[in-house]
């Protein structure tokens, strides 16, 4: 039985009319989630919203019905849709740590959410409902644990009190969007299984919104993938994952990296439109599809069944379907590597404060080398890298660059030092001032280390962005102006123009979507058959990733490297229990549930 | 290597920088046009007044206190000179003053804010001691006491004016600043190498442009409001000089007899004030900053 329905839904821009999402139906049935995947922009937050009747400040629901249990949910008024949020679809936020109310103590937030719904006649009924509930989500039910506030909690218990308050009233429906963002695999995996599990012991319906199909695979039993507002393919989640009928969803399957073989990510040209920029007519894939043929520039392309279930809106499904173009088989070639340690690290520790973050950390990165830091959020590996490009105020034990032992501050090192050492930050939101144009930050380091006047610097520039495959016109551009994934063109363009000997990557593609991130990954390798001498350091918590680009891997745990080792030995056979947790919980799309009663249980609830 | 075609290099911006838009939207708000329209002439005559004054501002032309009439359009001061000449001679000091007071306090107050800011040790410490023992004098006290013991000297009143600003600006200076420090572009810049003073003028100060233009109106504000007290009481310029707040005590006597005596500087005063006040809060509101106006305490 559908305990959820959404039929024609369109939201749209209330200022130009702009659609936002059009045309979007689909139906979940009790007991069932269903992962709605797509870029950014693509409209799948959206979605989620919708399903609670709710439109951002700014948009509006302009069509389409929206049933919940029966209940019509745009036919209520605002009362009666207050009442229906949390007691018929309740919602789990992106960010725990910013959805819960930080002066409340956890028993009052969940206990704020059953007065609000007039859930249990007394006290201690409520009582025992927060205890059963918190049970469910595997959090303590102690007294001294429901007084704490949310900052004493970590990122996962956060967002099991989210899990938590969404479920506490008992909702015939819950939407989740991207709950597991900012969490690392092996807490992820955690949650994943507490929701998976919640939904099917109450029997609940759940959308999950993500743009990580990885953790689909191992969730969902259906998808929809959606492009620029509009459904690209909805279907059983091993099938559309496996033979997508969609060349969409087949290019963003080919794009994520796997923690099981190593191959060539799959990218596609150009970006996703936003709304109002999207073509008018016709399909919005076709102007990025290789399989684009005259009227799909000109007709929506209606929806072509295969089987019972599974829908895809192209003209050519069947074709697509039935193409071998396997999922990014080709793998990529292996690469050999000289024996010049051109960055040296013995025996470094750092702390915050009292708390050791390294406990003497040795590594050498070979001339020529791509060496790949894996783990956990708290493992320590940004202190690592922060270290080495000088950000940290004090680490003791050594580090060398060609022999050279590094002054602790970047500012104490001399010029030469400082030019062989590229770094490129996590978030390339916040990497590029604002307010100075992409040619002011590219010509950054050449200002500080070369001598050039302002015409060569000019052209530097032009080339930098050349070679990372930006325009040269973009260096007038203000940051405001690119994409994520442009930014990060930038960054690496900035961090490549003085031609560093080493270039540390500090989990550089941890906010790009994955499409964009295929292509940052295949630039950095072509950056790197360029220039043969080109050390790469890799930070990531990543594995799919590693597994792609890295020639050696580290894993590090709590501030120690607890193993290392070739790739491909390492992946196929590690040697500690921690590797093996790790590689447990990383999730992957290449292996897919079939059914309903075939998910696997691959994450055993931690107590 | 890619040749690069330099040409397209020289082409401008597609795209006007986000500023300028912002600065733009200003201008579309009420409160700001509400402003300008009150701003821009008292400039004018400001400016142009002396150009276009009937008479000189010393030579008494009619009566003491003297109706309006065709000799005089205002009428007569206390000693029969012609009001609107004086009012058209007397916004040049007090508009200069208020200027290069409250630029001068920028100054100080920036570099202030942006080295404890950046520097977060015991410079910052000392700094912003230093600045919250400035903060305690009440201005007016301060300025009457350097003035009493120096002299009724319009550099003086200036950079009096300029000391207490400086402690407010540096405050939000600090404040803008700690938020921008720790962002990755400030490290970017890090760990190339880039000089401190040029991370702080380069990469910082561009960051903090918005809350600290809002601000600047608002010390403007402040800054009129001192300059025509401290003239009032008679520290500013000395007569027999025209000045609006010199003005307005040299003929409060004769309010009843001839009011334009003390009403053309006031309103001149007043329209400038609020002009300038609504310029900042129309500017705060397009760039959706405000918070800013928080900041806005005329103590």
């Amino acid at each position: 039985m559908s305990v959820a329905e959404v039929d024609g839904l369109r939201v749209v821009i209330a200022a130009t009319g702009d659609d936002i999402v059009e045309d979007i139906s689909f139906s979940i049935e009790s007991g069932e989630v269903l992962g709605i995947v797509g870029e950014s922009g693509s409209g799948k937050t959206t979605i989620g919203t919708a399903l609670l009747g709710y439109a951002r400040p700014g948009s509006r629901i302009d069509a389409g019905t929206i049933r919940i249990d029966g209940v019509d949910l745009l036919a209520l008024d605002s009362l009666a849709l207050r009442k229906a949020r949390g007691n018929l679809v309740s919602y789990i936020p992106q960010d725990p740590g910013a959805a819960l109310n930080p002066a409340l103590r956890i028993f009052e937030q969940v206990e704020e959410v059953l007065a609000a719904h007039r859930v249990g006649a007394s006290d201690q009924e409520r009582r025992a409902r927060i205890e059963q509930v918190l049970g469910e989500v595997k959090l303590p039910t102690a007294r001294e644990f429901l007084r704490r506030f949310p900052h004493q909690l970590s990122g996962g218990q956060q967002q099991r009190v989210c899990i938590a308050l969404a479920f506490v009233a008992l909702p015939k429906v819950v939407v989740l969007d991207e709950p597991t963002t900012g969490l690392d695999v092996t807490t992820q995996a955690h949650v994943l299984a507490t929701v998976r599990d919640l939904c099917a012991k109450h029997g609940v319906a759940a959308l999950y919104v993500t743009h990580d199909l990885a953790v689909l695979s191992g969730l969902a039993q259906r998808v929809m993938v959606v492009y620029a507002g509009r459904a690209a393919e909805l279907g059983p989640t091993a099938q559309v994952f496996g033979a997508g009928a969609h060349p969409y969803s087949r290019k963003l399957v080919a794009a994520i990296p796997d923690p099981s073989a190593r191959r060539e990510f799959g990218t596609i040209p150009g970006t996703a439109p936003s709304p109002g920029a999207r073509p008018e007519q016709g399909c919005r894939f076709a102007p990025r599809c290789e399989w684009a043929v005259e009227r799909c520039a000109a007709i929506v392309p209606p929806s072509v069944g295969f089987g019972t279930d599974h829908r895809s809106w192209c003209f050519r499904a069947a074709e697509v379907q039935a193409s071998s173009a396997a999922l990014g088989a080709a793998a990529a070639p292996a690469r050999t590597v000289g024996h010049a340690p051109v960055l040296e690290v013995e025996d470094l520790h750092a702390a915050y404060g009292d708390e050791e973050v390294l406990k003497g950390i040795s590594l050498s990165l070979q001339r020529g080398e791509c060496l790949a830091i894996v783990g956990e959020s708290g493992s320590g590996k940004t202190t690592m890298a922060r270290s080495i490009v000088g950000l940290m105020p004090n680490w003791s034990g050594s580090i060398r660059v060609d022999g050279q032992a590094l002054a602790t501050r970047a500012r104490s090192r001399p010029a030469e030092v400082r030019r062989s050492l590229g770094y490129v930050f996590q978030n390339p939101f916040a990497s590029l001032n604002p307010r100075k144009t992409v040619g002011d930050a590219v010509a950054m380091p050449l200002r500080e280390f070369t001598d050039k006047g302002r015409a060569e610097i000019r052209v530097a520039v032009g080339e930098a962005l050349e070679r990372v495959s930006l325009p040269t016109a973009i260096a007038l551009r203000y940051p405001a102006h690119l994409s994520g994934g442009e930014r990060q063109r930038v960054a690496i363009a900035r961090a490549l123009v003085t031609e560093p000997k080493v270039l540390i990557c500090d989990e550089i593609t941890s906010a790009l979507d994955v499409s964009v991130q295929a292509t940052i990954m295949r630039l950095l390798e072509r950056l790197r058959s360029e220039e043969q001498q080109l050390s790469l350091l890799f930070v990531t918590h990543n594995l799919g990733l590693v597994r792609s680009v890295a020639d050696r891997v580290h894993v590090m745990h709590l501030g120690e490297i607890v193993e290392r080792g070739e790739t491909n030995q390492l992946f196929e056979a590690p040697q500690r229990a921690y590797t093996r947790g790790l590689l447990a919980d990383t999730p992957s799309v290449l292996a897919t549930p079939t059914s309903k009663s075939d998910l696997p249980a691959r994450a055993q609830l931690a107590p | 290597m890619a040749t690069v075609d330099v040409t397209r290099l020289a082409k401008p911006p597609t795209l006007a920088p986000q500023r300028l838009a912002s600065l733009r939207a200003a201008l579309r708000t009420g409160r700001t046009r509400i402003g300008l329209a009150l701003t821009v002439p008292v400039l004018l005559i400001v400016i142009l007044g002396p150009l276009v004054a009937p008479h000189t501002p010393i030579e008494p032309v009619v009566a003491p206190y003297a109706s309006p009439s065709g000799d005089a359009l205002l009428g007569g001061d206390a000693i029969g000179r012609d009001v609107l000449s004086r009012a058209l001679w007397g916004g040049w000091s007090v508009v200069w003053m208020c200027f290069a007071a409250t630029a001068l306090g920028f100054v100080v107050g920036i570099a202030v804010g942006l080295i404890a800011g950046y520097a977060r040790n015991w410079v910052d410490d000392v700094l912003t001691g230093a600045m919250d023992v400035l903060l305690a004098f009440p201005a007016i006290v301060m300025a009457l006491l350097f003035v009493s013991m120096l002299g009724p000297k319009l550099w003086l009143i200036t950079v009096i004016v300029a000391v207490t600003h400086a402690p407010r600006v540096a405050r939000l200076t600090r404040g803008v600043t700690l938020e921008v420090v720790h962002s990755e572009f400030v490290e970017a810049a890090e760990v190339i190498g880039v000089a401190r003073w040029r991370i702080l003028l380069g990469q910082i100060l561009p960051n903090l442009s918005t809350p600290l233009l809002i601000e600047f109106t608002m010390r403007l504000t402040w800054s009129i409001a001192i300059i025509a007290a401290m003239s009032f009481l008679g520290y500013g310029i000395q007569p027999p000089d025209a000045n609006w707040g010199l003005m307005i005590n040299e003929n409060r006597q004769g309010l009843v007899v001839q009011p334009w005596g003390v009403l053309a500087p006031i309103a001149l005063i007043a329209a400038f004030a609020v002009g300038v006040n609504l310029i900042g809060e129309g500017i705060a509101r397009a760039m959706g900053q405000d918070d800013t106006l928080a900041y806005r305490e005329l103590s």
